[in-house]
Order: C-alpha cells, then sequence, then structure tokens
C-alpha cells in the first residue's frame, strides 16, 4: 500500500495555478467542442472529458519529457495536457487540413511524434497492448522513458488488458497502466458490469502493484503518478492506477444519458469538481486574488475561441490527400 | 452582447428537431452549464446545456414546435441590462466549410503501385546456386536482417527456446538472444498488439503467428492498428513490421487449423501482403518485407516449409514487393497463381504440354501490390486466363484478378476467365474428403482445356 499522505500538500502556489490553468484549458476547449458539434461543424462521435480533467493534467505533472502515452478515443483531455496546440486539436475535430491529421483522423484519430502522443485509439481496451508495445521499445532501447496507458472502466473488462498485464509484468515493461474510472461503460455502471469490487486489484493475479486514486483531486492523482513512473523508472515492471473520475456530459453528443439521474451529476458538480476544487485552495490559501483567477479565465477563453476560429477558417482537406499517407515511402 | 443560442445538432444523423421544453424562462440567469431546455432529436430526448453565461433575453422558438432546423436560432442571452436586439436571421450560416476547391476526387488505386512491369530476372546468369529448402530460406532471411539492423527482433509462440513450432527460426535463439528472440505466452490478441506499439514506438518486430488461423484472434490490430495508422495519423506514424506464420491447409488439421487469409489480407489498404512459393521468393521476398515501413502480411505453407529451391549465393538478396514471376513461358493460356497454388499450376502446365496446349505460368509472389501489368501482358497474348489458388470461391484472389481482367482487357479475350478454387466448405478432416476440398490439377487441367476450347 502507498504511505499515506499529510493533508497539505507540498505544493507550490505556481504549481497550483499551472493546474487550475491545465484543467481549465480542457474545460472550456470541451465546451467550444460541444458547441461547435451542436452547429454541425463537428461531425460522427465526439466524447467529452468534461468532470476528468484532474486525471490527465495530475498525471502530465508526473511525467518527463520523453515519456509516451497512449489512450482511447476520449482523447481531448490527453492531447491538451501534453501540451498539443488547441488549433490543430479543435481542426483535427472539424476535419480541416489545419488539424493534426490533416482531418483524415478525427476526434478519435489524432497523434503526435513530437509530443510523444500515440493516439486517439476507437477500438475499446486496443490502446492497452499497444501502450505496452510503446513501453516495449523502451525497454529495448533502455532509455529510461515510461509510458502511461489509459483506458476506461469498461475497457477494463476487455481479454486483451489481462493478456497485457500478463506479458507487462513477465518482462517488467515499463508502462503505467491507468483506469480511469469514470464509472460508467457508455450506459452500462460498472455494478452492472462486474462484481469484482475494485479494478486495479485485478492486477495482483498478474503480480502487478497498483492503487486506487481520487481523480476528482489533481494533487492526488500527481503523487500516484510519481509513485507510479518511480516504480516503472527504476525497473521493476508495470503499475496500476484506479483513478475514480466523473464524466459530466453523456458518452458521446448523443447519448441522452438517461441511466443516472440529474441528481447524481449535479451533486458531483457541486462537491467534488476537480476545478473548483484547486480554484478554492488557491484562494483560501491566498495564492492568488479572484482577478487573478479572472485573468486567466479570460485568457484561457482567448486560446479556445481562437483555437474554434482557426478550426473554421482552415480549409477542408485537399482532394488529393484522400489518397496519401496509406503507405510510407520510407520510414516515418 | 447579446449572444445567439442556435438549434443544436446532437447525433451524428440529426438535421432537425422537436424543441421539447424550455427549462428557463426569459429574464432568468443563465451559467455555463446549466440544463437550459430539452430537445427531441431524431433518437432520444436530449438535455441542452448553456456554454456562455447571461440572462435569457427572448425565446424565438416556443416549447412544442417541431421540425426545427439544426443551426436556426431558438433564443437570444444578453448581459444584465442589455436590450434584446431585433432577432435577425433564422438561420446561421456558421456550419458553412469552405468550399473545397475541386470536386471530384482524383482516381487513384488505393493498392500501392507495382513496380511497372519488369521482367529482369531475379538473380544474374552465372550466379551460384545452393540447394535451400524454403524453412532455411526463411530463417536466413531473418538472421541476415537482425545482422543488418539491431531495431529488428522476432516474437511469437515457441518462437526461441523450443527453435520455431516449424523450427523456421531455428539457431536463431543462439546468435540474438533472449532479448531479440522472444517467446510469449499463447496470447495471440495481446501480442500482436504489444508489436504494433513496439513499431509505434520505433521498432522493427517480426510477429510470428504459429499459423495464421490464430491470427484471427489478432486481426483487430493488424487491421485496426497496424495498417490504418499511417493514414488517421496524416501520416505522422505506422507500424513497420512483418506479421508471418502458415497459411493455408497443411494436412489433416480439420476445418479449424486450415484457412488461406490470402483473399482476407488482401483487401485492406495500408497493409502489403506477400504470399511466396519458392525458397528464393522467400528469402528474396521477407528480407524486402522486414526493411518495408509499412505493415507486410507473410503467408507462409507448412507443406512448402522442407522443399528445396535453388538460391542465389549473394551477399543481400533482396526480391522487390509487386514483381510477379513468369514461372514458364507460353502462348495458349495464362495461369496465374501464388504460394502453394503454384505446384498445381505447374504440374497441370506439364500435363497440358503434353496435349500440345503451351501454358504461361505467372507466380504473383506478391497480392498487394499485385504486379497486374504482368498479368494484362500475359492475357493480351494467350486471350486466355485461369487463376488458382486453395482459399474460398466466394471473394477470392481470382475473382479479383478475373475483375481485373475483364476491366482493363476485355477486348482481349477468347473465353471468360474460370477461377480454380477451394471448395465452398469448411476443411473436412477425412483424407479423401480433404484432397477433394482442395483445388487439384485435374480441376486445372480442365479449366484451361475449357478456355481453350479443347
Amino acid at each position: 500500500m502507498p504511505p499515506k499522505k499529510s493533508a497539505k500538500p507540498n505544493v507550490s502556489a505556481e504549481e497550483l495555478l499551472g493546474h487550475y490553468r491545465e484543467m481549465l484549458l480542457i474545460r472550456r476547449f470541451e465546451e467550444k467542442a460541444g458547441q461547435l458539434y451542436g452547429m454541425g461543424l463537428i461531425g460522427g462521435f465526439c466524447h467529452l472529458y468534461i468532470g476528468q480533467e484532474a486525471v490527465v493534467v495530475g498525471l502530465e505533472a508526473a511525467a518527463e519529457e520523453g515519456d509516451k502515452r497512449v489512450t482511447s478515443y476520449r482523447d481531448h483531455g490527453h492531447m491538451l495536457a501534453c501540451g498539443m496546440d488547441p488549433k490543430g486539436i479543435m481542426a483535427e475535430l472539424t476535419g480541416r487540413e489545419g488539424g493534426f491529421s490533416k482531418g483524415k483522423g478525427g476526434s478519435m484519430h489524432m497523434f503526435s511524434k513530437e509530443k510523444h502522443f500515440y493516439g486517439g485509439h476507437g477500438i475499446v481496451a486496443a490502446q492497452v497492448p499497444l501502450g505496452a508495445g510503446l513501453a516495449f521499445a523502451d525497454k529495448y532501447k533502455g532509455n529510461g522513458r515510461v509510458t502511461f496507458a489509459y483506458f476506461g472502466d469498461g475497457a477494463a473488462n476487455q481479454g486483451q488488458v489481462y493478456e497485457t498485464y500478463n506479458m507487462a509484468e513477465l518482462w517488467d515493461l515499463p508502462v503505467v497502466f491507468v483506469i480511469e474510472n469514470n464509472q460508467y461503460a457508455m450506459g452500462t455502471s460498472v455494478q452492472r458490469s462486474t462484481k469484482s469490487p475494485s479494478l486495479w486489484e485485478r492486477g495482483a493475479a498478474y503480480g502487478i502493484p497498483g492503487e486506487e486514486v481520487d481523480g476528482m483531486d489533481v494533487l492526488k492523482v500527481k503523487e500516484a503518478g510519481e509513485r507510479a513512473v518511480a516504480h516503472c523508472r527504476t525497473g521493476k515492471g508495470p503499475y496500476i492506477l484506479e483513478v475514480k473520475t466523473y464524466r459530466y456530459r453523456g458518452h458521446s453528443m448523443s447519448d441522452p444519458a438517461k441511466y443516472r439521474t440529474r441528481e447524481e451529476v449535479q451533486k458531483m458538480r457541486d462537491e467534488r469538481d476537480p476545478i473548483e476544487q484547486v480554484r478554492d485552495m488557491l484562494l483560501t490559501g491566498k495564492h492568488a486574488s479572484e482577478d487573478d483567477l479572472k485573468a486567466i479565465d479570460k485568457d484561457i477563453k482567448a486560446i479556445v475561441n481562437e483555437a474554434a476560429e482557426f478550426s473554421k477558417e482552415s480549409p477542408e482537406p485537399a482532394l488529393d490527400e484522400l489518397w496519401t499517407d496509406i503507405y510510407a515511402e520510407e520510414a516515418v | 452582447m447579446a449572444i445567439e443560442l442556435l438549434m443544436p445538432a446532437l447525433s451524428p444523423t440529426m438535421e432537425e428537431g422537436t424543441l421539447a421544453k424550455w427549462m428557463v424562462k426569459e429574464g432568468d440567469e443563465v451559467k455555463s452549464g446549466d440544463i437550459i431546455a430539452e430537445i427531441e432529436t431524431d433518437k432520444a430526448t436530449m438535455e441542452f446545456e448553456a456554454v456562455d453565461e447571461g440572462i435569457m433575453g427572448k425565446i424565438v422558438v416556443a416549447e412544442g414546435t417541431e421540425g426545427v432546423k439544426v443551426n436556426a436560432v431558438i433564443a437570444i442571452l444578453v448581459e444584465d441590462g442589455e436590450d434584446v436586439p431585433e432577432a435577425s436571421a433564422s438561420t446561421s450560416t456558421a456550419a458553412a466549410a469552405p468550399a473545397a476547391a475541386e470536386t471530384k476526387a482524383p482516381a487513384q488505386a488505393a493498392a500501392p503501385a507495382p513496380v511497372a512491369s519488369d521482367s529482369a530476372p531475379d538473380w544474374e546468369d552465372g550466379t551460384e546456386l545452393k540447394p535451400t529448402t524454403v524453412r532455411e530460406a526463411l530463417r536466413d532471411a531473418m538472421a541476415e536482417e537482425m545482422r543488418r539492423d539491431e531495431d529488428v527482433f522476432l516474437m511469437g509462440e515457441e518462437v526461441a527456446e523450443y527453435q520455431g513450432a516449424y523450427k523456421i527460426s531455428q539457431g536463431l535463439l543462439d546468435e540474438f538472444g533472449a532479448k531479440r528472440i522472444i517467446d510469449t505466452p499463447i496470447t495471440e490478441h495481446g501480442f500482436a498488439g504489444i508489436g504494433v506499439g513496439a513499431a509505434f514506438g520505433g521498432l522493427k518486430p517480426i510477429v510470428e503467428f504459429m499459423t495464421f488461423n490464430f491470427a484471427m484472434q489478432a486481426i483487430d490490430h493488424i487491421i485496426n492498428s497496424a495498417a490504418k495508422t499511417l493514414y488517421m495519423s496524416g501520416g505522422q506514424m505506422g507500424a513497420p513490421m512483418v506479421f508471418r506464420g502458415p497459411n493455408g491447409a497443411a494436412a489433416r488439421v480439420g476445418a479449424q487449423h486450415s484457412q488461406d487469409y490470402a483473399a482476407w489480407y488482401m483487401q485492406i489498404p495500408g497493409l502489403k501482403v506477400v504470399m511466396p512459393y519458392s525458397a528464393a521468393d522467400a528469402k528474396g521476398l521477407m528480407k524486402t518485407a522486414i526493411r518495408d515501413p509499412n505493415p507486410v502480411i507473410f503467408l507462409e505453407n507448412e507443406i512448402l516449409y522442407g522443399k528445396s529451391f535453388d538460391v542465389p549465393v549473394m551477399d543481400d538478396f533482396t526480391i522487390p514487393f509487386g514483381k510477379a514471376k513468369i514461372e514458364r513461358a507460353g502462348d495458349d493460356v495464362t495461369i496465374v497463381s501464388f504460394g502453394i497454388g503454384m505446384t498445381y499450376a505447374l504440374e497441370a502446365a506439364e500435363k497440358l504440354a503434353e496435349d500440345g496446349i503451351n501454358a504461361e505460368v505467372i507466380n504473383l509472389r506478391t497480392l498487394r501490390p499485385m504486379d497486374m501489368p504482368t498479368v494484362l501482358a500475359s492475357v493480351q497474348k494467350t486471350n486466355r486466363c485461369v487463376t488458382v489458388e486453395e482459399g474460398w470461391p466466394q471473394g477470392s484472389v481470382g475473382s479479383w484478378i478475373a475483375s481485373e481482367i475483364m476491366q482493363k482487357a476485355f477486348d482481349y479475350l477468347d473465353a471468360p476467365v474460370i477461377t480454380c478454387t477451394g471448395k465452398d466448405v469448411p476443411m473436412p478432416y477425412a483424407a479423401n474428403l480433404e484432397k477433394h476440398a482442395l483445388v487439384t490439377t485435374d480441376e486445372v487441367v480442365e479449366a484451361v482445356k475449357q478456355v481453350t476450347y479443347r
């Protein structure tokens, strides 16, 4: 079990402000994406990350340059948190030339070699062995890097997760398996999916240590992330973090979310919101004034509006793009 | 500043909907995240949340209104103390995308372009030749490439300590060690995914399936993860790797161990598909496959593993993809095959020669890219074509070849193309039934006689 942490986290004002800013960027970006979807500018499936912001922001704070990450189709937050340009993400959502995949991937399929973001995968749990494979490559090269493989509570019931656990521990792969347990696999609650009470404990069957983490508290996520990364980086093999989180919006834009009550969502928003928690900490600790936070809000709004404008102005991909990137002529 | 609230699209297919209920009234304060209305889409009743903050200035579309178009103004949000502006347009043009310059996509085959019909021999006359089995050729090719490139490694069931279930990797563990020759647990879906991830991460994996029948457990990673990522990432990353193993019927192993997957994989843009016949094919193409920056499906055959062929003794013998080999020249009919199908094709050609029918036999070697120029040139000469494969008839490799010939050389045909395939049944176990389930040399001879009207 992880050591008990003191109630007062040892964190600087600067760091807290950074977390606030990054979480707010995800929140506002996703709200804007929802709006653009409503206007018909974004098509198909669009899975918003609202409510889960502390997970990626906390874990990115535990990562080092060169560490890798891979996730599912609910990927906008991961991309923003690892520093990918909001303009390129939004323009991919609108299917434009300026998007990270030149408009050919969409919301669920985005990548950035530069930021070590390996997707954006649309098949539930496929990213788990892919993440272990990235870690395999790093171990093979001996470069000391760690991979974060994110998946949801829904994916946690896929067989390939356990095939991967088995090999990851067998080969001591430096991979952090992050179960983002937002409690609903589309419309099916965890209680209706499994009788096993905790998902991270399933790792014990393969000898993989792990822990449950309060995913609404960015500082707790960061601390747990640091333990996980230290374990992986010192060659002890994989580590599992089951991060308890919550998504406020439906599974995708077309989900009426009738499988839970409005009160349940509202209670979470009112009492556990990850951004409000940090905001309170900043204000009560006198690390920032209301005006300071207003200035950040304004700044974030400008970034998101700029991304939205870019995503509308960037042209659709040239029709020639239909035929490119099917085969590589040389190593990419 | 007043903000127009537009009827939102709330599903991928919604064009209009019913404004079922307003949850706020004019004059109410609205915060971002508040549910302000219920909207019925083509699929469900959805809650509509506010994104912006303000006062509900005017409800433009009353609740209960049906057929409200997506992007029509349904309400106006104002700041405290601000007047409601005159409701301007009832629809917004915000969603109109900048028009693309062209209206018609340029036509181009998705398959990688084959090397233009190139009849140069695989090696120069006078090159020293060494009888080699297909099994040894595959092993030699992998060993040569592993010596050449540290990033190449082999993983699969029983590839290391057992020396390969079919002894293809014999001796490789001794030379390259356990870091590069890796035994996996029996977990095809998982290790295929790890292999693809390792390729994303910069390595060049060779993933062995004990047989391709078991790769069905892993086909999601082969197709969705390996084949499509280069495209989905706009060319940023892909999977330079080889999936290899025996494919098709062996002998008496029944329905679940005897399927030919050539036609399945050949259909996938993003994959390259190789099906060698001879040991020289196996060696030259395997080396090319390992060097290729794309995912390559390498379909071997258990019955061919022990067959011996001449292989050139050269420092670096490779065969390019997309280059068929004319194994036997002839004028009367073109027989097109690949892999173990070549044994029937060549046997049939021998028999036909006794009857005075001179068949040209083409060994495709790679199915994607496919060397159609060589096939078409031959058909233009012979005016007749028969294809031969062990796989099933519906959606077969031969069906595609026949279709291509019909579309590109129709006027040259003097007879319909006949596709000789395995029978449309799961593989039976009984020896006599199994023999009948596969394509036979006699069927090829018969097909050629039909197209030559003999």
